[in-house]
């Protein structure tokens, strides 16, 4: 018996990853979104088709770990360049990668309005509540009472607003069809925000609307916890502000079966 | 036809297929028309929310190899800055429309000059450059449309059209150019299309490493030298034999020639000199003419703004002559007139001479 015969493959690295080294810090929650974005994508036949926008912020260079098509947008405007792209090439796969300053502060406008077009793009919505990439300053995500660089002695609503929900605010619009809010933070949430990165993408597949997925993300060199700190932190404190579960479904998808 | 739905005719025969703008008054015109004609032939039309959002739309449709144009009036047009300076670090071909209106600030809405710097220094950052072209009038609006969608694909660079709302509003007779088979265009191979049967393809133009970008700046600039060298374009007119040379471009460049035919029924003799290329400047074939003349008079829509190019390409070889208004006032052609009898009289009464 051959080794090929004798020996079957059961894990290995999706093919819309690239062999490379991340930049990313140990324990923080990229790596895992990467990876089930890639999966997904994988799963679906879709990699070839797809072209993706990686956001300004940790992730700006995401198109040296994905293993497809990617153009840099401006700071926020993810969304605007990828409704450029999907008007132009509608049976094109088109994916957004976005932080919480990128998606909910900067780019907010775009991101509402993308939504309320219904436009048929699927946004992935890295939330940690920290800017990470700029050291630690205050998110539009960031909590009530959490040190950030800019909020010493932490976010103060009267000072520096409230935590936003942007996944709540865009799920009202007719046009977003589909909203779920996962973590990165267990193993069974991972395997949810799985589930839930697909059926985003089945949304966009299926011509019905605008589809995100908002996932909790781990920030251990910002929120200064251990790794397995910050896990703890994202299920005990973070998702109190930012329930887990379905924000909005109109798919259908459920009654079908 | 009415000189922003010129544009917007010229551009769906020159083989655009994405609009994004956001309404700014005095060109509406042309997205409304674009909001109609784009379906006709399978292009996409949005109004954006923003013009940031449509700059940077039609910065995703131009990575996909599409031609696509954005337009704007001078404040709008500053929103776009960031889009341009982009695209022009990804080397990403687009055109941009901007019918100036006054400023600073919300200004008004009447004909202005005010944005030559913005539009030839570029209020985007980083060392680039946009080449502009200011037609002056609807043939040349709906000429230098074509001219614009190729420059910008042949050397991957937004391209910037500089009108004002004059000529935004005026109505001309226009023969339009035959609509392009897009097939024909050269093939793009740079753009994103999904990496089917290829390595996939990032555009960007973060370049941490420093020698990176160092180079790719060189790169850059080697591209600006050989549009300078390439894409020159002015017109002249009446210089043989000119006592004085009339420096002026779009709109005001029209005024002028009537200014100049109403003084040589007098018999007093001046020429034009029209750049058509603000970025790249006609430099050198100015410089070589008004030296020939020896005196200079420059009429812009601004308090002096293209007189610094002129300034730079003339130097002490000619007395240079000023006549600036802002925006919103339209001198007569008698008004100019009277600037270029002061100038040949060398009098300064009308204007100012510009002490070299």
């Amino acid at each position: 018996m051959s080794a090929e015969a004798a020996f079957k493959k059961i894990f290995g690295r999706p093919e819309s990853l690239k062999e490379n080294y991340t930049h990313y810090c140990p324990g923080c929650g990229h790596s895992i979104a990467h990876r089930l974005v890639a999966e997904c994508l994988d799963e679906l036949g879709l990699r070839e088709n797809t072209i993706g926008v990686p956001p300004v912020g940790c992730a700006v260079l995401a198109y040296n770990y994905f293993n497809f098509d990617m153009i840099e947008a401006p700071h926020g405007r993810a969304l605007a360049v990828a409704t450029g792209i999907k008007r132009t090439n509608p049976d094109k796969f088109v994916l957004t990668y976005q932080g919480d300053g990128d998606l909910a502060a900067i780019g907010t406008a775009e991101t509402i309005h993308a939504a309320n077009r219904g436009e048929k793009i699927s946004a992935i919505f890295i939330n940690n509540a920290i800017y990470g990439m700029t050291g630690g300053q205050m998110a539009p995500t960031t909590l009530l009472g959490q040190e950030a660089t800019t909020a010493p002695g932490g976010r103060d609503s009267s000072l520096h607003g409230n935590p936003i929900d942007i996944s709540a605010m865009i799920a009202v619009s007719n046009g977003v069809v589909y909203v779920e809010r996962c973590s990165l933070a267990s193993l069974k949430q991972i395997r949810q925000a799985k589930k839930a990165i697909k059926k985003c993408f089945q949304v966009q597949l299926d011509k019905l609307g605008f589809g995100l997925v908002e996932l909790l993300s781990p920030c251990p060199t910002n929120w200064k916890l251990s790794p397995k700190e910050a896990w703890a932190w994202v299920n005990e404190v973070m998702v109190k502000v930012y329930p887990l579960g379905v924000i909005k479904d109109t798919t259908g998808y459920e009654d079908k079966k | 036809m009415r000189g922003s739905n010129v544009v917007g005719e010229a551009a769906v025969r020159a083989g655009c297929r994405f609009y994004a703008g956001y309404p700014i008054t005095p060109q509406n015109e042309l997205p409304e028309y674009l909001s109609a004609r784009m379906p006709e032939v399978g292009g996409a039309f949005i109004q954006g929310e923003s013009e940031i959002a449509s700059i940077n739309m039609v910065l995703g449709a131009a990575a996909t190899g599409v031609r696509a144009m954005t337009s704007s009036s001078s404040p709008g047009v500053a929103l776009k800055q960031e889009g341009i300076s982009y695209m022009a670090g990804q080397e990403l071909p687009a055109v941009v429309i901007n019918m100036m209106r006054g400023g600073p600030g919300l200004g008004n809405i009447a004909p202005s000059g005010a944005d030559y710097y913005q539009a030839t220094r570029g209020g985007g950052n980083g060392d680039y450059r946009t080449p502009v072209l200011a037609p002056a009038g609807c043939q040349e609006l709906a000429d230098l449309t074509f001219t614009a969608f190729d420059i910008a694909d042949k050397y991957r660079t937004p391209v910037m059209i500089l009108g004002d709302g004059l000529m935004g509003q005026v109505m001309e007779p226009v023969i339009f150019p035959d609509p392009i088979d897009i097939k024909s265009l050269p093939p793009k191979d740079w753009a994103l299309t999904g990496c089917k049967g290829r390595k996939p393809k990032a555009i960007f133009s973060m370049l941490l490493d420093l020698n990176a970008l160092y180079n790719h700046n060189l790169h850059l600039q080697e591209k600006y030298d050989e549009i300078t060298a390439k894409e020159l374009r002015w017109d002249t007119a009446m210089t043989e034999d000119a006592e004085l040379l009339v420096v002026a471009y779009g709109t005001p460049s029209r005024i002028a020639e009537s200014a100049i035919e109403e003084l040589r029924a007098e018999g007093i003799k001046a020429g034009l000199f029209r750049p058509i290329t603000l970025w790249p400047f006609p430099t050198i074939p100015l410089r070589k003419l008004a030296a020939k003349i020896g005196k200079v008079g420059v009429f812009e829509f601004s308090m002096g703004q293209m007189l610094d190019d002129v300034i730079m390409a003339v130097g002490e070889r000619a007395e240079i002559y000023f006549y600036g208004v802002p925006g919103g006032i339209i001198p007569t052609p008698s008004d100019v007139a009277r600037f270029l009898k002061s100038s040949i009289k060398g009098d300064g009464k009308v204007g100012r001479r510009i002490e070299a």
